[in-house]
């Protein structure tokens, strides 16, 4: 029993530090010079990265605000697994999100904040939650793979926005972004340093990762979500409507997705980009993993990803381009998956030879 | 005259000898020192009850099991059978229970897999092409197959699809699969358990012929009739030992159920005459599909009372999983209705059922009645997560939770008394008394139970039986499903027995005798069981 | 009716074919991939990365070695590598293989972003590199509106349609596809028989691979002549639908593959047709067509196709 505890937390880590290692190593590849060189050229780009992330306090301000979205698509796609069913439309809900409750925004000005700001929110969080559902649906009664769904949302999601920006929602500028939301819809502000700035969003954020722990360990719905990720024979016998629960779990965490995209427009940008296809709905599912699916352990994932993200912008300057971010964490997802390999590799997988 | 025992200088008059044979799973000892003795050109039945090792000694005669300890020798000479391709290279077959068979591929081709014929000629050029290029000579495989099919009497279409024959050509695919890899020896664990009684005729015919053919063919059975038609020899198995060997001319059913099920004190729990009260669930003509779209509930009717229990008698995989299933609101029903303390259920979803007051306690526990994953405190809450006593307005009462559990774990003896732990990791016979605990303390009006005390030591057993019947006494009405005949005759104030989706007659346990309800769990009536002609 | 005219007349430009048979292309390798794993039983539904690693391997190695033809191999050996990974934790370590194949969509996509820098000295894109040159059929004449038809497609267009015919062959002609097929549906029956299962599924897995990147090699140094980041854009997914869509079969999908490729070649044409005139607002709105058509695919017909039944299954031996 206690075994178990320790495992689900060894093997991401020692994921994580599989990764870094593979990355490290593709850093010396691309590295110049005599095999010295190159290690110094490590050396400097980690610490690069690790100063970026963590060194002044504007880069922790804006390593927390890097984490503000990627908490919220972990919850998105970690209370997704816990149903049983695999998210990747975080991306396309968190854009369908921002769009919607950017042009509830924009048209906001006569309203005053304290209903502007929860009602564009509302808006958002809805705007996620039927697009998830959408997919959701479409598994609960016909079986399609909610991967192959979710996808195409994304990329039917990413038109959508980028027509509206272009088109009929441009400001006038002739790049493809919105016009700025009113006044009375911009989240406050919780710190300022230089030119950056740190939202309440953050706040919100954590929030809501509370709430979900809420929903999961306390509430009758978060039982039955469990159950029906564990095992559908036995909810169903249990009396629980496995084909609500997909879709319903599915809103939810398109919901998710969906504030994660409304605090970056309110909180953040205060208007909508066409190209804010950003990646962080696929760093939902590298920070579910990572964090087991579990809100606390999401919040420490989103922290990693999240100074790895900033970090990396300083690695740029170092000569490592930021992709380094996205193949970490590929690796880390891809040993996740093939958990049992991490297992072999550390030799815990003594029963059945598996061959 | 009795059967040998031959001595060691005649094996090489046998096919096939297991000497000795030990078998252990993790729970169970499965082949408790197993002697097998099968003379060349015999038909040899096992038979035994559900889980009596029957099943367990042909797969390790097959390579797929490999025994603890003991001895297999072919002809007299001493094999090692490690996998099946050792077997099959031995001259042995085997037809499983479960057929291995590809759905979408032809007869031809599902018998060929493995050992594929390739395309060849007479010019050495376009020889070597064809193997190069892997070219599959689907027209040999269909010769080859018509060949073996016309030897031995079996016949098939060749080309037809696997998924579009009746079961029971099915098996003669299979059977054919063993011939055409050479096959001197013929297993066959269970043929007749998805056979119609025409098609078991036409099996009968087919086995006949490879008898005549010099071939060797053992299976395994329960089903008594089927071994007085057509076998030589028979050996008796209980428990994971051989408890006879008789040859065929010489038994009767009778006798063999009594080797089968064993004269052993029954396990009569103490039970005083109850009135039952008024009708709480009423099954009217019910019919359910399984999950080939065969017909496993064909029609069937009867009426369950409040303070009784109604035992259903029968070998596994007569219908009685989908019965319980359907009343549960697990499986859709094709026609009938049923009736719940005078709602009507036929057509509503499990907790609707649950929440009129039925609980039920699944026969595949790990599949079905909890979540391995779930704490022994969650999985108890199962079914009731949402309302009283386990929750209110949505959020679970933890405290509630606990205690409840805790009485409940200690009440019953399960064992850690734990509530925290994963409920898998808890033994076989542990979870079930969580499940039945928590199914227990639903309170319903109307139980459905299938196989109870499967995997519990008698303590538990005891204790279990002992509150059924007090269940009873406090006029909860309990549907009994079990393999277990003792079980069914102790506890259940009726009996009707299960065969092929219908009831073959209602009895009580005290006028009828363990051979007589064997005899109908191998599908004879209750008029033909007691001599009355069956006239209709 | 103007606009009618103007629809219509997309189909008797001889240009609307040329591009329906480019733009299936892509598909028609990456979908015959798919088939091949799912055949025996393994999910790939990282055909997106393997095209992508494979266009932009075809142009690296085009620009290194200065032949667009060690580009190719370099694709193909990309390939490989990619679905060997799917492979070995898919078939060994019975992972999920979904999540894996995700991750291996997100590695293509960073390891490709990351590289170009280092490789090209400039990121998002690369620059003009050698081509695998057109086929031009001369003989036609080049003015005949068969030429401007088919008188000068890339060699991959017409080694596409003709693995069609190889894939065929193999699945339904040959001993191991037999056994590819036994595999995918019940690979215990196949292995009581002696099929080696795990031998089996690595073969379908690494021919996915093979087959996807050869369509990623083909959008690169086989159509634009460059890589840029993530020019895959969704046609691995879309290639799933066209397997789907035909049924797990070499022709069927070829016939969904044309299908979603005229689709393409329509919009493309419609798009540029000056006689049309569709606002540039709701131009990008037909770019949705072919995933909403995905969709439909996926949602509608997953039930009423059968997939391999042992797809997505890892198999493990008991006893």
């Amino acid at each position: 029993m206690k075994n178990n505890k320790w495992i689900k937390i060894l093997i991401p880590i020692v994921s994580v530090f599989i990764a870094l290692l593979v990355a490290s190593i593709i850093i010396l590849i691309i590295g110049e010079g005599d095999l010295g060189q190159r290690f110094v050229f490590l050396g400097t780009a980690y610490s690069e990265m690790i100063r970026g992330a963590f060194g002044s306090s504007s880069a922790l301000m804006n390593t927390i605000i890097k984490m503000t979205p990627l908490i919220l698509t972990g919850l998105a796609v970690g209370f997704g697994f816990r149903a049983g069913v695999f998210n990747i439309g975080a991306e396309g809900q968190m854009t369908m999100g921002a769009l919607a409750a950017t042009i509830f925004a924009v048209n906001a000005t006569q309203l005053p904040s304290f209903i502007a700001i929860p009602f564009t929110i509302i808006v958002g969080m809805l705007a996620g939650g039927i697009w998830a559902a959408i997919a959701g649906f479409l598994k609960a009664k016909t079986g399609a793979h909610e991967v192959i769904t979710t996808i195409m949302l994304n990329w039917i999601a990413y038109n959508i926005a980028n027509w509206a920006v272009t088109g009929p929602f441009n400001d006038g500028s002739g790049t493809p972004k919105s016009p700025e939301i009113a006044e009375s819809a911009m989240l406050p502000n919780l710190l300022s340093s230089q030119a950056t700035f740190l939202s309440f969003g953050i706040v919100i954020a954590i929030i809501a990762a509370i709430v979900i722990y809420f929903i999961l360990y306390k509430t009758s719905m978060g039982y039955e979500v469990k159950a029906v990720g564990f095992n559908p024979y036995a909810a169903e016998y249990g009396g629980i409507n496995v084909s609500k629960n997909i879709i319903l779990t599915m809103a939810i965490s398109g919901a998710l997705a969906g504030l994660a995209g409304t605090l970056e427009s309110i909180g953040l940008y205060y208007r909508f980009y066409g190209t804010l296809s950003s990646g962080k709905g696929f760093d939902g599912i590298s920070i579910a993993l990572i964090g087991q699916n579990n809100p606390i352990g999401i919040i420490f994932a989103s922290l990693l990803i999240g100074g790895l993200r900033t970090g990396s912008n300083q690695m740029q300057f170092a000569g490592v381009p930021k992709h380094i971010v996205t193949i970490i964490q590929s690796i880390i997802i891809f040993l996740v998956a093939g958990e049992r390999m991490v297992m072999t590799l550390l030799r815990l997988n003594k029963k059945k030879g598996v061959k | 005259m009795p059967f040998k025992i031959p001595d060691a200088n005649e094996y090489d008059k046998y096919a096939v000898v297991m000497k000795g044979i030990v078998k252990k799973f993790p729970k169970v000892l499965a082949n408790d020192n197993v002697d097998l003795y099968v003379k060349k050109g015999e038909i040899h039945a096992i038979v035994g009850e559900n889980g009596a090792g029957k099943s367990t000694l042909m797969n390790q005669l097959y390579g797929l099991y490999n025994a603890d300890s003991g001895t297999i020798l072919i002809d007299g000479e001493a094999k090692d059978i490690s996998n099946p391709r050792d077997a099959i290279n031995v001259g042995i077959g085997m037809v499983h229970q479960h057929f291995m068979l590809v759905g979408p591929l032809t007869v031809a081709e599902n018998i060929v897999l493995g050992n594929e014929p390739l395309v060849s000629s007479e010019n050495k050029f376009l020889n070597s092409l064809a193997r190069t290029a892997d070219l599959f000579s689907l027209k040999k495989a269909r010769k080859e197959v018509k060949r073996i099919s016309d030897e031995y009497g079996l016949e098939v279409d060749v080309d037809a699809k696997i998924e579009d024959l009746p079961v029971g050509t099915q098996q003669r695919v299979e059977i054919l699969k063993t011939l055409y890899r050479g096959a001197e020896i013929l297993i066959l664990d269970e043929p007749t358990a998805v056979l119609t009684p025409q098609e078991t005729e036409e099996l009968f015919v087919v086995l006949r012929n490879l008898q005549k053919a010099g071939k060797t063919v053992i299976f395994i059975t329960h089903k008594l009739n089927e071994v007085i038609s057509v076998s030589n020899n028979v050996t008796v198995m209980r428990l994971g030992k051989v408890t006879g060997r008789i040859p065929t001319n010489e038994t009767s059913p009778k006798e063999l159920a009594n080797m089968m099920v064993g004269r052993e004190v029954l396990l009569r729990v103490k039970k005083d005459v109850h009135m039952p009260k008024e009708v709480v669930l009423d099954v009217d003509e019910l019919s359910v599909k399984d999950n080939r779209h065969l017909m496993a509930v064909d029609k069937i009717s009867f009426k369950l009372r409040k303070g009784e229990i109604l035992g259903i008698a029968g070998v596994a995989g007569n219908g009685q999983t989908e019965l319980i299933e359907s009343i549960a609101g697990l499986r859709k029903s094709e026609s009938g209705k049923v009736t719940l303390k005078d709602v009507d259920i036929t057509s509503s979803a499990p907790r609707e059922i649950r929440e009129l007051g039925l609980s039920h306690i699944a026969e595949d526990r790990f599949k079905y009645a909890m979540v391995k994953e779930f704490s022994v405190a969650y999985n108890i809450a199962l079914g009731r997560h949402y309302r009283a006593p386990f929750a209110s307005s949505g959020l679970l009462k933890g405290k509630d939770i606990d205690e409840i559990s805790k009485k409940l774990i200690k009440q019953y003896d399960v064992r850690p008394q734990e509530i925290h732990i994963e409920g898998g990791s808890l033994s076989g016979g542990n979870q079930q008394k969580m499940v039945v605990a928590r199914e227990i303390d639903y309170e319903p009006d109307c139980m459905l139970v299938a196989q109870p005390t499967r995997g519990l030591d008698i303590g538990a057993i005891e204790f279990i039986h002992k509150t059924m019947v007090e269940l009873r006494d406090n006029d909860v009405g309990i549907l009994l499903v079990s393999m277990e005949l003792e079980e069914i005759f102790s506890l259940s104030d009726r009996i009707m027995v299960m065969y092929e989706g219908r009831f073959m007659g209602e009895v009580k346990p005290d006028e009828i005798s363990l051979e007589e309800i064997g005899l109908m769990m191998a599908g004879s009536t209750l008029n033909e069981v007691r001599g009355i002609s069956d006239e209709k | 009716m103007d606009a009618l005219i103007a629809v219509l007349s997309t189909f008797t430009n001889p240009v609307f074919y040329k591009l329906t048979l480019s733009a299936s292309t892509p598909l028609l390798f990456a979908a015959l991939g798919g088939l091949f794993s799912e055949r025996t039983g393994v999910t790939n539904i990282a055909l997106e990365g393997i095209m992508l690693m494979g266009a932009f391997s075809g142009v690296a190695g085009s620009y290194i070695f200065s032949s667009p033809w060690i580009g190719l191999i370099l694709a193909i050996i990309s390939g490989v590598a990619l679905s060997a990974l799917h492979a070995y934790a898919s078939i060994r370590f019975s992972a999920n293989q979904i999540v894996s194949a995700t991750a291996l969509i997100l590695l293509a996509q960073g390891l490709t972003g990351f590289l170009l820098e280092p490789i090209f000295g400039q990121p998002g894109s690369t620059p003009i590199v050698a081509k695998i040159p057109d086929i031009h059929l001369e003989f036609l004449g080049k003015d005949s509106f068969l030429y401007k038809m088919i008188g000068s497609l890339s060699p991959f267009v017409y080694l596409a349609f003709i693995l069609v015919l190889v894939a065929y062959f193999i699945i339904y002609k040959t001993r191991l596809g037999l056994r590819m097929r036994a595999v995918g549906e019940n690979p215990e029956a196949a292995d009581t028989l002696g099929v080696n299962v795990f031998k089996i599924r690595y073969f379908g897995v690494i021919m996915s691979g093979v087959l996807a990147s050869l369509g990623g090699a083909y959008l690169s140094i086989g159509e634009l002549g460059q890589f840029s980041e993530n020019m895959t854009g969704g046609k691995g997914f879309i290639a799933l639908a066209a397997m789907i869509l035909g049924n797990w079969k070499p022709k069927g999908a070829m016939f969904a593959c044309l299908l979603f490729g005229m689709a393409e070649a329509l919009n493309e044409q419609l798009q540029s047709n000056p006689q049309l005139a569709i606002p540039s607002t709701i131009k990008p709105l037909f770019n949705l067509l072919p995933f909403v058509i995905t969709i439909i695919v996926v949602g509608g017909f997953v039930g009423k196709t059968r997939g391999p039944a042992a797809s997505g299954e890892p198999y493990e031996k008991k006893g």
